[in-house]
Parts: C-alpha cells; structure tokens; sequence
C-alpha cells in the first residue's frame, strides 16, 4: 500500500509536469479563435478572424512560402549530404569518427547567435544576406547533424551482412546501397529528411542576421512583429506551425512503427 | 622463389588507399558545408577580435570584457542560467523517473508530450508564455477571478518570464536523455535491493539515484551551456530588462556596429560552452569506463 | 556416426569449361567449378597478423573446411576469397587466374552468411532472383530458375513468402539457393549452420554435403564446430592465428594430429611426455610399441584419446602398451562415462568407456587400480613443443 501512495505522488507531480509542457500550445491553439483584439482565454466569442487576416496578408503569405521553400530546399540538401556523411562513418569505421563527429556536432552545439553574426559578416562579403540561397545553405549546415545522426543510428542496427551479400551476388557497390541498403534504412532517411525540414522551419536567429527583403522567412518575421506588439495573428500562425510541427513528427512515429512491424 | 612474400603488394596497398579515400570522400559534401558555413566564419571571428577599432592587433577587445555593463551582463546570464538548470532538475527529475517506470506503451504516449514541444518552435513556444503571462494574460486573470490576488502580478519583461520560458524551453533538453539513462537502469538492481531488504525510499536513493546520477549531470551541463547562448526567449520575454550575452552580442552590432566588441564577446561564449561540453564528454566518457569494468 | 572420408579422386569433376558455350540457362546440375589457389596471403592489423602467410590448394569440386577457435583467421580468409577484405599481400588464384584485386561483385563466388542475409524487403523468389537479375537474366529465364533453385533445396512451394514468415531453417536453404542460383565458380560458407539448434544443425550438414555432391561445386567452408567439419569436408584446414597449421582428410586428422594444437582441438586428448632414445620411445620405464615410423625428436608428447583405451581386466595383454593407474573419478554421461586415472607424477588420464553392464561392472571402487591397453596403431607422438 505504501508503494502505492509513493506512486501516486510520483504520477500526480508527472502529469502536472507534463501539463506545463502541454499548455501553452494548447493555451495559443484555443485563443487563435478568439474574435477578439485582445486575446483572452477561453474566447468570449469565437470566430476564424485572425487566420483570415494571415490568409489576407501579402507580407505573411510571402514569408510562410519563403520558409517552406527554404525549408524544402535545405531538406533536399541535408539528407542526401548527410546520409552520405553517416554511410561513410560507418565504413571507416572508429579510426576517424571521433574527430569527425566532432565536426558534426558542432552546428548543435555552438550557439547558434555566433553561427548568426558570423554568417552575417561572411555573407556582407559575398553578398550573400537577404537572399533565398545563403539561408538555405546556413540551415543545410543545420540540418546535416541531425540527418547524420537519425541516419547513422539506422545503419548501426542494420546489417551490413546484406549489402556485402548483394555484393557478393553481383551488383557493385553503389547498386548494392540503392537496391538493398536503402530500402532498409528508408525510415531513418526519411526521419532525418522530416527533422531537417523542421529544423530549417522553425529556425529563428540565423534567419534574424541573415534573411530579409524577398527571403524574409516566417519565424523572423513573427519575431520582428513580437518585439513592436503582440499581434493576434501570430497567435493563428503558431496554430498552424504547431499543427505543422505535430504532423510531421506523427508522420516520423508513423514511418518509426511501420519500420518496426516490417523488421520483427 | 617465385612468389615472394611482397607478391601483389604494391598495387593492393594502392587499392586499399583508393578505397579509403572513395569511401572518405562521401563526407565531403556535408563537411564543406560546416566548414565553409560554420568554422571558416567563426574563425575569421575570433581572428577579428584581435584587432582594435583602428585595425591594430591588441587584446583591447578583451580587456574591455571586464567593464562593469560587460560583467553584469555575464553575471545576469549565469544567474539565469544557474536558476533555469535547477527548475529543470526540480521539475525534470520526477517527470523521467515516472516515464522510465510506466508501462512501456504509456511511456510511449507520455514520452510525446515532451518531444512535440522539443521540436516545436521557440518562438512559438516564447509567444505562449507571452500570451500566459502578460498583464491581462491568462494566469493572472485566473488568479485575480479566483479572488487570489487584487493587482496582477508582473511575469513579462522580467526575469520571472525569462526563466519561465526558458524552463519551458529546457526541460526537454534535460528529460530526454535522462530518461534514456534511467530506461537503460534494470529493475533488478532496485529488486535485488528490494531482496536484500531496502524499502522502496531506501532503494531508490541508494541503488536507483546513483545509477541515475550521469545522466543527471550531463543533462545539467547542457541546459546550462544551452542557456548561456540562449537569445530569442530573453529577448522576447526579458523585455530588454534581463540582458543577456547573445543579446549584448546582438545589441553591439546592431546599436553600435562594433565587431571587434562583439567578437570578443562570442569568443568568450564559444570558449564557456566549449569547456562545459568538455565536461559532459569526461562524465560520460567515464560512466563509459564504469560499463566496461562491471 | 561413422566417418567415411573420400580421397579426390572420387569426387566428380565436370569437364573443365565444357559446357561454357551454352546459355546459363541450359547448363544443368554440374556446375563449373574451379580450383582454387591461395598464394602467400598475409593481412595484419598494425602488429597483429591476421593472416600470415598463408597457402592453400583447394581442387576444383572439393569440399574444404577452414577450422579454427575465434581470431584464428578463418573467416578473414574467407573474405579475402570472396573479395570483401582486402590482403596486404599474395595471390587468389582461380583457374589459374589472380583475382586478388578484382572487385567482389565480378568473382563470381557465391556466398552463404552467419545471419544469411535474406533481404527483409524481398520474398523468397526475389531474393533468389537478385543475382539473376543483376546478370540481365530475362523474366522467364528467372523464374525457371529460381524454381529450379528452390527445388533444389526442397522449398519449391515458399517462393511468394516473406523472409520473416520462415523458420530458420528455412532461411538457411533459401540462403543457399541464392548462392549457387547464378551457378558461381565457387561456393562459400561462414558458419551457415551456427544458428540453428543442434538436431536441425545435423540434419542440413548431411543436407549440404548432399548438395554438394550433387552439383560438385569447389567449396570452402568456414565452421568452429569440429564436429561439423568432420561429417562434412573432403579436407579440413585447421588455422590458428592467421597460420594454416595442419590440412588432412579428417580421419587422418583426428587419427594422426601433427601437431599437440591439433590433438588438443580436434577430440579430447591426455597428454603424457615421451623421451625417444635410439629409436625407442619410453613413458618413465614403458618401452612403447609404436605403429609407424618414429620421428628423431628426443621429447615428444603421446596423445591419448578417450575412446581409444581399452580398459583391461586382469587377463594379458600382449600387443598393446599397458599402462596402470589409479581411478580418481568417474563422470556417467548416458551412453559413455568417463574415468579420470592417476597414472602417478602427477600425469593424469581420461578413459571413455561405453555404459554397457559388464563394462560398468569390471569398474573398480574410487581408489582402486585399473589397467589400460592401447593398440600400436592408435599410439601417436607428436613433438613436444
């Protein structure tokens, strides 16, 4: 009976923990339908008004298809760079991947305002601020650690008996990656391609230093707009980027169980 | 003898090198990304903090680190810091030993709770506590309808909100590998414990705590080192009253076009979270040790 | 079981290239091997030699085994044959040819792994249509082929299977049907068999070397299991640490090991130390009968193998060496027991007897002493090094 009590404390303070995780997007999804101009909770009246003024809004719209396109784009950059990356780690083997995974963990953990600055200095130079193609090519660098790591866990539980078989059937080696590997590590790249996406989207302060104009994309501009005054329609903006988020991360728990039922 | 011992050797040597090099070259594409994109231009950083104002090499930039507005500020970022790491602890803790002791199906449901708000965006999550907090906000229209208080309570543009958020923002970062250490943790230390005649309090502090301490440690570490180049929640929430190193970084290229300044300031960050990291990888390289030598 | 070994010229070997002409299609079972020829290969890792220099001759269709304790160099071997480590050194010569350096996926060997690596995204009759397809076989060809594969390892009716609804002795014979679906020059096996539980282990090792007498493919296989490569080889090559250190017929193996290394790791075996003087060889004041002839060597070790001591009454003995002992301990294992017999100077040893009544009832207590007899022809020496 004692455990019991003991546990029911422990599940008790969990679940308020977990709460306090859980609320504030549940708090900003349940006031983005608010009519009001000062957003209270719950809503005194509901209405769809503030996605309509971010549908409305050219400014909005350009940034939103600027971070998808950005994000896109680093995506089809990072995974194919960073499955490489993790598929040779793998075949070096320990001898190196000390020094180099060190490399790769550097964009994770340096902080991320010295990537800013620094990028926005490199880029004065070469004239690479405010466009579409410097952002892209800040949030590959980003990304590449994350797909190198989602990708790399992959190949560590898969067995490479099965592409050395295929090669030992005839096909060379980049057909054996492509017929038997691949296949088999598709959810981690696909995890990885999914987390790059995210990574890219959501990304704020390197944007901060170095988008704007035609490559402003939709976190800096929500952060400029945050800082003059708290404009309702960020609240719509965060549902949807919250529901985005929720999706894709569903869809890599989809992909994960699926991977899982085709393995067992 | 025909066939000396060195028959072949040369051009397999050559083959192996070939293939080295083949296999080497496909981290190529991503390594120039982070080197061109990430060390090249933190490097030539740190080269520019070297130079003073009128282009001469001095360690000027430096010194001017321990001017008062500079140490306040590293004293404030520590305070935040050191305050953010220890709620996450408090409220961290217990939030992994119960997911690491619910059924594994569960966990899994729970375990969503704390990876959707890891991967959903900072500023978001920073505009919900802005919702929350402010002073018609959401917590304190509750408490003053609840007849708690008379006058709303100052949250936003603080340190309150600052450190609020940023919990937020942690606690994540602390949960998830601890919760990882204490899945790896058997239940057959606490039940051999148990055996030995341990109550369930004496077993979790003697056998389960221990077990649990690198994990802990580590994850401490990186909520601290996290918070130290925090930028977006502080500005947001701090409402320029909590001042911040990124934001002094931010604010001396911004305001006063001063890179010399600002470099300096980034190399002494990158240094700080260089040698908590440093820290981390002993912890865990050494809780390595112990798993070989059990 | 009764070992029945088979001298190389007994093995059929189709005609060399005969029937190359033809599309693959239409050559039937006899596959075209091919000798094999290893040629002073040595691999080493920093100090550690992997492979040290290392020679080997394997005729075309024989069934060779490369038997060794973890670390010997066995499975390295194997995939320097194969293709997929790389020596620092020597030749892979096949049909007179060095493939040292042509890459994997052109040697044309097919392979049989530990885990088998079946593709998981493939059903059974894809995965052994992979090579086909590789080689640009068309549909029907495949499929014919395929069938024929699977026939050939009894499991004709699994080919729309997924590899997770098979059992693993299922797994194991679509494993080898892949390997010699394409009809390779040579067949290779990493311990195909160290999967399975034992009864199903015995069955395919019979099943195997069926096959291979069936098609007469060259095969080299790598097992730690000498139980195993004794059913199964023409010839087992024993390595130990990188080195080939004996290579026989298994029965001349076991019966006359050259080596104490290998009396120790092929069957169990006492040793006791033998001094040879002007051509006689004395076990402390024992004048020994010896069977062959008796190598120079002044102290050389005699190997005892259980099964090969008679345990004596009090009747003579005449043809055989006798040794006399005390017994120290008796273990019953079912169809066998073992005795333990203190020979004295502290040389100890074990005698296996059959658990048959008056075998058992001729025991001494614990203590008492007991004679054995050993026949000439079982008493071998091997230096003592």
């Amino acid at each position: 009976m004692e455990l019991r009590c003991d546990r029911l404390w422990l599940y008790l303070l969990g679940g308020a923990i977990l709460v306090f995780l859980a609320a504030p997007s549940v708090v900003v999804a349940v006031t983005s339908f608010s009519d009001s101009q000062f957003l209270t909770f719950p809503p005194e009246t509901w209405s769809l008004r503030w996605y309509h003024a971010y549908a409305d809004s050219i400014e909005w719209r350009a940034a939103t298809f600027t971070s998808l396109k950005v994000a896109f784009l680093t995506t089809l950059i990072a995974t194919p760079a960073g499955t490489a990356a993790a598929y040779s780690l793998r075949m070096l083997g320990t001898r190196f991947s000390g020094a180099v995974q060190a490399i790769y963990t550097m964009p994770m953990v340096v902080p991320v305002i010295l990537i800013g600055i620094s990028l926005f200095f490199m880029f004065a130079r070469i004239g690479l601020n405010t466009t579409v193609t410097g952002v892209v090519l800040a949030h590959s660098m980003l990304a590449v650690p994350f797909v190198v790591i989602t990708v790399g866990s992959g190949l560590a539980n898969y067995d490479f008996a099965q592409e050395t078989a295929a090669r030992s059937l005839g096909a060379y080696r980049l057909k054996a990656f492509l017929t038997i590997t691949l296949p088999q590590i598709r959810v981690p790249v696909i995890t990885g391609a999914l987390f790059a996406f995210l990574t890219s989207f959501d990304e704020v302060i390197v944007a901060i230093f170095i988008s704007g104009g035609d490559s402003e994309t939709l976190p800096r501009r929500m952060f400029t707009a945050l800082r003059e005054q708290i404009d309702p329609t960020i609240a719509a903006i965060s549902t949807c980027l919250i529901i985005i988020t929720g999706g894709i991360l569903l869809a890599v728990q989809a992909f994960g169980f699926s991977g899982k039922r085709s393995r067992s | 003898m025909i066939f000396s011992g060195d028959i072949n050797a040369a051009s397999l040597a050559r083959d192996g090198r070939r293939e080295f090099y083949g296999m080497a070259a496909l981290c190529l594409p991503s390594f120039i990304l982070v080197f061109i994109l990430l060390i090249l231009p933190i490097g030539w950083l740190f080269w520019m903090s070297l130079f003073n104002a009128d282009g001469a090499f001095s360690a000027e930039n430096y010194v001017r680190l321990f001017d008062s507005t500079y140490t306040s500020t590293l004293v404030t970022t520590f305070q935040v810091g050191f305050l953010v790491t220890v709620i996450s602890v408090v409220l961290g803790y217990p939030l992994a030993y119960m997911l690491s002791q619910l059924p594994p199906r569960l966990a899994g449901l729970c375990t969503i709770f704390v990876v959707l708000p890891f991967w959903t965006s900072t500023l978001v999550r920073t505009y919900a506590w802005m919702l929350l907090l402010q002073r018609k906000g959401i917590i304190n229209s509750a408490l003053i309808s609840l007849g708690l208080i008379a006058d709303p309570i100052r949250m936003v543009n603080n340190m309150t909100g600052t450190v609020i958020g940023m919990v937020h923002i942690m606690l994540p970062f602390l949960v998830l590998p601890l919760y990882g250490v204490m899945k790896s943790i058997s239940p057959d230390y606490v039940r051999a414990a148990a055996n030995l005649g341990a109550g369930p309090t004496r077993a979790f502090w003697t056998i389960f705590l221990p077990q649990s301490l690198p994990g802990l440690t580590a994850g401490m570490l990186l909520v601290f080192v996290l918070c130290l180049g925090f930028y977006v929640t502080p500005a947001l929430l701090g409402g320029g009253r909590v001042i911040m190193w990124s934001m002094m970084i931010d604010s001396s290229i911004r305001l006063y076009a001063n890179w010399g300044a600002a470099s300096a300031l980034g190399v002494a960050l990158l240094v700080m979270t260089f040698c908590v990291l440093w820290l981390v990888n002993r912890l865990f390289g050494l809780k390595r040790l112990y798993g070989e030598s059990r | 079981m009764q070992i029945e070994t088979k001298s190389l010229a007994e093995v059929p070997s189709p005609p060399p290239g005969g029937d190359r002409g033809k599309p693959m299609s239409q050559r039937t079972g006899d596959m075209r091997s091919q000798p094999l020829t290893i040629k002073n290969v040595a691999k080493a890792y920093g100090q550690l030699k992997v492979l040290d220099d290392v020679n080997l001759d394997v005729g075309s269709g024989e069934f060779l085994t490369l038997l060794g304790a973890s670390g010997s160099g066995k499975t390295t071997l194997l995939m320097v044959i194969a293709g997929f480590a790389r020596p620092d050194s020597g030749a892979v010569m096949v049909g007179g040819t060095d493939i040292v350096r042509t890459p994997a996926h052109k040697r044309n060997m097919g392979m049989v792994f530990q885990s088998y690596a079946l593709f998981p995204h493939m059903n059974v009759a894809a995965n052994v249509g992979y090579p086909l397809r590789l080689r640009g076989a068309g549909r029907v060809e495949i499929a014919d082929r395929v069938a024929r594969a699977l026939d050939l390892v009894q499991l004709g009716h699994l080919g729309e299977r997924r590899i997770d609804q098979l059992s693993g002795g299922q797994r194991q014979r679509i494993a080898l049907a892949r390997a010699i679906v394409f009809e390779p020059r040579i067949l290779l096996m990493d311990e195909p068999l160290s999967a399975l539980d034992k009864k199903l282990r015995e069955h395919m090792q019979i099943e195997i070397r069926r096959l291979h007498e069936k098609l007469g493919m060259t095969t080299i296989y790598v097992t730690h299991d000498q139980r195993e490569a004794l059913t199964m080889s023409d010839r087992i090559a024993i390595m130990d640490r990188g080195r080939i250190v004996q290579i026989d017929e298994p029965r001349r193996l076991y019966e006359r090991p050259a080596s104490r290394f290998v009396a120790d790791f092929i069957g169990e075996s006492s040793f006791l130390p033998i001094i040879v003087e002007a051509g006689i060889a004395r076990f402390g004041d024992l004048v020994l009968k010896t069977g062959g002839r008796l190598d120079t060597a002044p102290r050389q070790l005699l190997v005892l193998r259980p099964e090969k001591l008679e345990i004596l009454g009090s009747e003579q003995a005449p043809g055989l060496n006798v040794l006399s002992g005390i017994l120290t301990e008796l273990i019953y294992q079912g169809e066998s027991f073992l005795c333990q017999i203190a020979l004295g100077e502290g040389h100890t040893v074990v005698v296996r007897g059959p658990t048959r009544r008056d075998t058992l009832a001729g025991l001494p207590e614990l203590g008492g002493s007991m004679r054995l007899g050993l026949h000439p022809e079982d008493t071998v020496l091997v230096p003592d090094a």
